[in-house]
């Protein structure tokens, strides 16, 4: 068991997951609270947009978004997300923020449409008052629906995370050194360790989502809107 | 080879469970009623499935070698084999013996017999075309190296030059991908993959071999442990690099990008791994 965590580094494997997973919780958040912003407003062609982007991204598997990240944007279309002599080294740091932005444009469908099933709690008349006292859009967003609806959606953000943080693991496809991608090391130096990884990587992801799950859970009950 | 383990835990649980209750026969053989042979199906050069036809120097040497045995070409069913299921296929019977870039190697020993060593790969680096890199030297200081993940070769690089950066990928075809479009700069492994695809047609004339091989691969044919044909696929094997077959079958297969196989270990004397 000892040398899982010596020669094949899975305490760093976890930090990497559990940076991963903020990262792409934060940026998911802004693009899907944006794209959520698209699919509310009175104008037709941003919520076909909004529309449009939650249809393709959520009907593509991650994988799929994860190797295009890599192959096609950084390596047909020469994205660049790193400097040549980034500490850490080029291809790791990379590597790293690619999965980054596949796992933020991704997930942020699924953000998007949690926060829409927020909006769906509540009633349509406090819009219909809002418009009337003579808030506009943005106003009535910014302050009688964004916030009700973020609290109404406290358990679908809740279990979007902590299936973002298990789809961190397809990170590996691109060689980001998280879990999934010691877990191929262990089989190939040392299959005889392959349970005990196994093992220890479930229970590492257990430590990791239940908490989410019982934060989740609590927030939801506690941010719910009385009414 | 320096194997590619892409191995999803359920595959692996499913194999060792299967492990646990599989026969340990030595696998149907020849006995009359044709052959499972497993083969890469994603190896261009080696062993590749496109459409209803299997390609590649390992199924030619299947085939030649089922010949020996006095099974017809129609009688063989191809199976997939790949890497980190090699050792089940064989205990588990689902397949009679493997041709997959299957290196002999002690660990491997313990677990199945080998027939051959048939064709001595090594490790090598295939560049772009107009690459200035010339081999395991200082060329490489600085540039960016492809492997597949949980591969050796890689590893033995990095130790040689510390200066390259590591790129992997689940598959070699990302990799060379990458490399023929130059936004890396080698991918490395056995000789003999690299080659195939420098041979493939997407690839002609934009990929290149260099440096020569610094290590070295046994090709083995895989089979149950303790078969009885092994001596016999052994002379089998002797047989086709003695009347010239063997070299008809490589530069068939992977010739076509000017590739040389090693001359100095090439024919191995199979035999002595049963």
């Amino acid at each position: 068991m000892q040398t899982i965590f010596e020669q094949f580094g899975l305490l760093a494997a976890f930090w990497m997951t559990i940076k991963l997973t903020l990262w792409s919780a934060l940026f998911a958040t802004v693009i899907g609270t944006l794209v959520a912003i698209m699919r509310l407003s009175p104008v037709g062609i941003l919520r076909q947009l909004g529309a449009t982007y939650v249809t393709l991204v959520r009907n593509t598997p991650l994988t799929l978004i994860m190797i295009f990240s890599s192959i096609a944007l950084s390596g047909v279309l020469g994205l660049v997300l790193a400097s040549r002599d980034a500490p850490g080294g080029y291809i790791a740091t990379q590597n790293f923020r690619l999965a980054v932005l596949a796992l933020s444009v991704y997930h942020a469908a699924f953000v998007c449409e949690a926060i829409r099933s927020g909006v769906n709690t509540i009633p349509l008349g406090q819009a219909e008052a809002a418009r009337s006292i003579g808030l506009t859009f943005s106003q009535s967003l910014r302050e009688i629906i964004l916030p009700q609806a973020f609290r109404g959606a406290v358990t679908p953000l809740g279990n979007t995370l902590i299936a973002l943080t298990k789809n961190t693991t397809i990170a590996a496809a691109i060689g980001v050194a998280e879990t999934a991608l010691v877990m191929r090391n262990v089989a190939e130096f040392d299959p005889g360790l392959l349970w005990t990884a196994f093992g220890l990587i479930a229970l590492g992801f257990v430590i990791l989502t239940v908490p989410m799950g019982l934060a989740t859970s609590f927030l939801a009950h506690r941010l719910a809107v009385k009414r | 080879m320096s194997t590619s383990f892409r191995i999803a835990a359920v595959a692996a649980a499913a194999a060792l469970a299967l492990s646990a209750c599989g026969s340990d026969g030595d696998g149907a053989g020849a006995d009359g009623d044709g052959l499972k042979i497993g083969i890469k199906f994603d190896q261009p050069g080696l062993g590749l499935k496109d459409g209803e036809n299997y390609t590649g120097m390992d199924v030619e040497v299947a085939k030649k070698v089922a010949e020996g045995l006095g099974v017809a070409e129609d009688k063989i069913t191809w199976v997939q084999a790949p890497s980190p299921q090699r050792e089940q296929l064989l205990k588990t019977g689902q397949v009679d013996m493997i041709f997959a870039t299957y290196s002999i190697t002690d660990k491997r020993k313990a677990e199945v017999s080998f027939a051959g060593p048939y064709f001595v790969a090594g490790q090598s680096l295939l560049v772009g075309a107009d690459s200035d890199i010339t081999g395991l030297d200082d060329s490489l200081d600085g540039k960016l190296l492809c492997s597949v993940t949980g591969s050796t070769s890689a590893e033995k690089i990095k130790e040689e030059i510390p200066g390259v950066e590591l790129q992997e990928y689940g598959t070699y075809s990302e990799c060379a991908a990458q490399v023929a479009n130059g936004t890396l700069d080698a991918l490395t492994t056995d000789d003999a993959i690299l080659a195939g695809y420098a041979a493939q047609d997407t690839y002609k004339g934009k990929l290149k071999l260099v440096g020569g091989t610094f290590s070295t691969e046994n090709y083995g044919v895989g089979l149950p442990k303790d078969s009885e044909q092994c001596e016999e696929i052994n002379e089998i094997l002797n047989g086709l690099w003695e009347d010239g077959t063997m070299e008809q079958i490589i530069s068939d297969n992977l010739g076509e990008a000017g590739y040389e196989y090693n001359k100095e270990l090439n024919p191995p004397e199979a035999g002595g791994n049963c």
